[in-house]
């Protein structure tokens, strides 16, 4: 059997969802081909921080146009947009000194962000611990919980006629995907399959980055804010396994305890010794954290393209086949603006951003 | 350093406490491991009122005792590594490590979504039982047991001897599947015995075959159940209902580790050998996490399992024996105690299936798979970790998955934090 759509999706993580979404917004005819649960792979291994990180200049343009297209994503039932704001913490003088960069930074791109005191940041922190330096404040940030919200935007799609299709996709052609069921799909194809991308684009590198995740039971009022290390850039921007102190407050009043990041792992086991390390790493900021008790922990692989950029766009040497993938943590925040950035390209639009960045063809081998 | 143990049995129930005793003669150092603060698991819980029967307390002495034993109560396996067990106690967290494990983690009940299962005065057959034994009022209190299998009899036996007024115990199974179990019984005479004594010991309260509890009420707490038996539909008003649709076992920990199991009707148990050996070197599993067998086969796999732990060669062929006659008698009970449609069918849509997150049957029509599932509704997300939810979901015949990683169990982040070399106290130094 062959049916014919203007863009079929294959993925349903948070990044495929958001595309699905905006071409179906678009009045295009858009299937969506995923062989498990939506939302089930590392859409839902993550944190859901709604973030801008200012390490790479294009990596910060993607995030801050993505935080624009948010708020209009916020009342997304179950989505749990909570705008708790980002608060990024200093330890040292070292660190301190990179709060002015990081201001001027972040509000060059239209970020409101707010210089904090020592003072400051224990008031609006109580339980942070005592002797960090400062930091900066990020007010309008938000988290979410990922896999609610690709599931509300494939209902999105779905409800404009968006076709959901369980199975897996096999082969790609020219304009053209064969599902391991047999049917032959007709149409652009977009593959947003993340760290299982090389699958079917073998040219394009991936790079799995392990990182463990843990939640708490409830003890709510404890934490206010999202908060980050300012030493959390370096860690994740670096190429050897690390952790760093990055804790959220849910809704729920749950706490979320990460990071980590490995290299060169595969599966998404608990590893012990990674746990620890995280663990000791969040101890140093807030120690209360110690007594608490731990409901769960797990693991999820980021998918990484070469250079921590996403790939977005149209690739190169085939016919009909685009690309949105390999956003590694950022993946949840800049949904909305891969999704909306990939959806003019493909009508032929210029887009709210400069989309070369992220053209695939940079890693094409 | 970790504390180092040539075996580590991880439970003190029947299968615990033999495994313990076992290994100990053969003159090696045990840890025998517990999250209760007393010994005798579930079977031969601890009794504020009344003492344990003089054959429970000899095999808890006996153990604890021993010169070669550490009992380590309240203790709760969270982590593993291999050779070694991360364990919590209320006050610290240490690595145990082993030459060899026995797992004699038992079994829990299984509570299967009824209409009101959730109001206060309803509890588990085993859970009842266990509230006794804790001490909690019974004394004048009308109480129903209900569900299906022998637990029915020793739960509604506890609550008397504590003073409740049992109403009656409702059995799911069928009269006549019934009488074919007892027509057999003969090959255990002292099955006879024991149910003799347990009947006698209810004198006076009708059991009732064919009958299912359909619904609790109340407002805040529960006033009047429904019950649906072979002939008719009776309301009875009571303050207290206890309902267990038998016990599956609790094969977490053996899955974290990475032993093999195998299914036990919609539940799993441990796969192991003729010497309780488990698929994973140096791993043994013994009692009701192989499958659910009672006392009797608790006691002697036990056995099999603590001199398999230390490599002994003698003793365990004749133990092998006694342990077929005792399987062979479980194997009776599951087919006559076997969950009705009847009975998987009590659950309606707005029935809470989780109670951790207040997740109803209806809210997981939806899903196709358990984690979607789990995702969109937190089924299975909260402190149980779906020991509750999934076991009945399984039973339901949906897809439900338990997790076995760490924490095995909600656990502090301190003690997660705790490294192998670190010692008892964690060391925060990064």
């Amino acid at each position: 059997m062959t049916h014919s759509y203007d863009l079929i999706v294959v993925g349903a993580g948070i990044i495929g969802a958001a595309c699905a979404e905006v071409a179906s917004a678009e009045g295009l005819k858009v299937a969506i081909v995923e062989s498990g649960a939506i939302g089930a792979g590392v859409t839902a291994a993550g944190m859901g921080h709604l973030v801008a990180v200012d390490g790479l200049p294009a990596e910060l343009a993607l995030a801050r146009y993505s935080l624009g297209l948010w708020e209009e994503l916020r009342d997304l039932p179950g989505g749990e947009f909570s705008r708790c704001g980002t608060l990024w913490f200093a330890r040292d003088e070292r660190e301190h000194a990179g709060i002015a960069d990081k201001l001027a930074r972040l509000r060059a791109a239209g970020a409101a962000a707010e210089a904090v005191d020592a003072a400051q940041l224990r008031e609006l922190e109580p339980a942070l611990a005592e002797g960090l330096v400062g930091g900066v404040l990020v007010p309008d940030e938000a988290v979410v919980y990922p896999p609610m919200v690709a599931r509300r935007l494939v209902e999105r799609a779905c409800r404009r006629r968006a076709t959901l299709i369980h199975a897996r996709a096999l082969a790609l052609g020219d304009h053209a995907l064969t599902l391991d069921d047999g049917q032959r799909l007709l149409g652009n194809v977009l593959i947003a399959t993340g760290g299982a991308l090389q699958a079917l684009l073998p040219e394009l590198l991936i790079h799995l980055r392990k990182g463990h995740l843990l939640i708490t039971e409830r003890y709510p009022g404890m934490l206010h804010h999202q908060l980050v290390h300012m030493g959390y850039t370096d860690s994740a921007h670096g190429q050897a396994d690390s952790v760093a102190c990055n804790v959220q407050p849910r809704p729920t009043g749950q706490l979320l305890v990460g990071s980590s990041r490995e290299y060169g792992v595969s599966d998404s086991d608990i590893s012990l010794p990674m746990l620890r390390r995280m663990l000791r790493c969040a101890f140093q900021f807030l120690p209360g954290l110690r007594q608490l008790k731990a409901l769960r922990a797990w693991a999820g692989l980021r998918p990484a393209s070469i250079d921590g950029l996403p790939y977005i766009g149209r690739v190169a040497q085939r016919r009909g086949i685009w690309v949105a993938a390999g956003h590694e943590g950022l993946g949840v925040t800049t949904a909305p603006g891969t999704a909306r950035l990939l959806v003019d390209q493909l009508l032929a639009r210029t887009p709210a951003i400069d989309a070369r960045p992220y053209d695939p063809m940079r890693a094409a081998a | 350093m970790a504390e180092r143990y040539d075996v580590v049995v991880i439970g003190s129930g029947p299968a615990g406490l033999t495994a313990a005793h076992a290994a100990a003669r053969q003159g090696v150092r045990v840890g025998l491991v517990d999250a209760q603060a007393l010994p005798g698991g579930q079977v031969w819980r601890h009794d504020v009122r009344f003492s344990a029967p003089a054959f429970a307390r000899r095999c808890m002495q006996a153990t604890l005792e021993h010169i070669k034993i550490d009992w380590l109560p309240q203790t709760r396996v969270v982590g593993a590594e291999p050779g070694r067990l991360l364990v919590e106690d209320p006050r610290s967290a240490r690595w145990l490590k082993y030459g060899a494990l026995v797992l004699a983690t038992g079994a829990r009940e299984v509570l299967l979504p009824f209409p009101g299962w959730t109001l206060p005065g309803v509890t588990g057959a085993g859970g009842l039982q266990a509230l006794a034994k804790q001490g909690w009022p019974l004394a004048g209190k009308r109480v129903v047991v209900a569900g299906s299998g022998p637990l029915l009899l020793a739960a509604a036996a506890t609550a008397r001897r504590h003073g409740a007024r049992v109403l009656a115990v409702f059995e799911q199974a069928e009269r006549a599947a019934m009488l074919r179990f007892t027509r057999g019984l003969w090959r255990w005479p002292a099955r006879v015995l024991q149910a003799a004594a347990l009947r006698t010991q209810l004198a006076g309260v009708p059991y009732h075959f064919g009958s299912v509890v359909t619904a609790a009420q109340g407002e805040d707490a529960l006033r009047e159940i429904e019950v649906s038996g072979p002939h008719r539909q009776r309301r009875i008003a009571c303050d207290q209902l206890a309902v267990g649709f038998g016990l599956a076992p609790n094969v977490e920990l053996a899955r974290m580790l990475g032993c093999q199991l195998e299914a036990e009707g919609a539940q799993q148990r441990v796969r192991v050998d003729a010497r309780q050996h488990t698929s994973v070197p140096t791993v043994y599993a013994a009692g009701e996490v192989c499958g659910i067998g009672g006392r009797d086969s608790a006691l002697i796999e036990g056995a099999i399992a603590g001199l398999a732990a230390t490599g002994a060669r003698t003793g365990i062929a004749s133990l092998q024996r006694r342990r077929a006659q005792a399987r062979a008698f479980a194997r009776q009970l599951r087919e006559t105690f076997a969950i009705g449609e009847r009975v998987r069918a009590l659950a309606q849509p707005d029935t809470l299936v989780c109670r951790c997150e207040d997740v109803t049957l209806g809210a997981l029509d939806a899903h196709v798979d358990a984690r979607g599932a789990k995702l969109a509704t937190r089924c299975g997300m909260g402190p149980c970790q779906g020991r509750i939810c999934a076991t009945a979901l399984a039973e339901l015949g949906r897809a439900a998955g338990i997790a076995a990683r760490p924490p095995l169990f909600p656990a502090r982040l301190e003690s997660l934090a705790l490294a192998p070399a670190d010692g008892v106290a964690p060391s925060l130094a990064t």
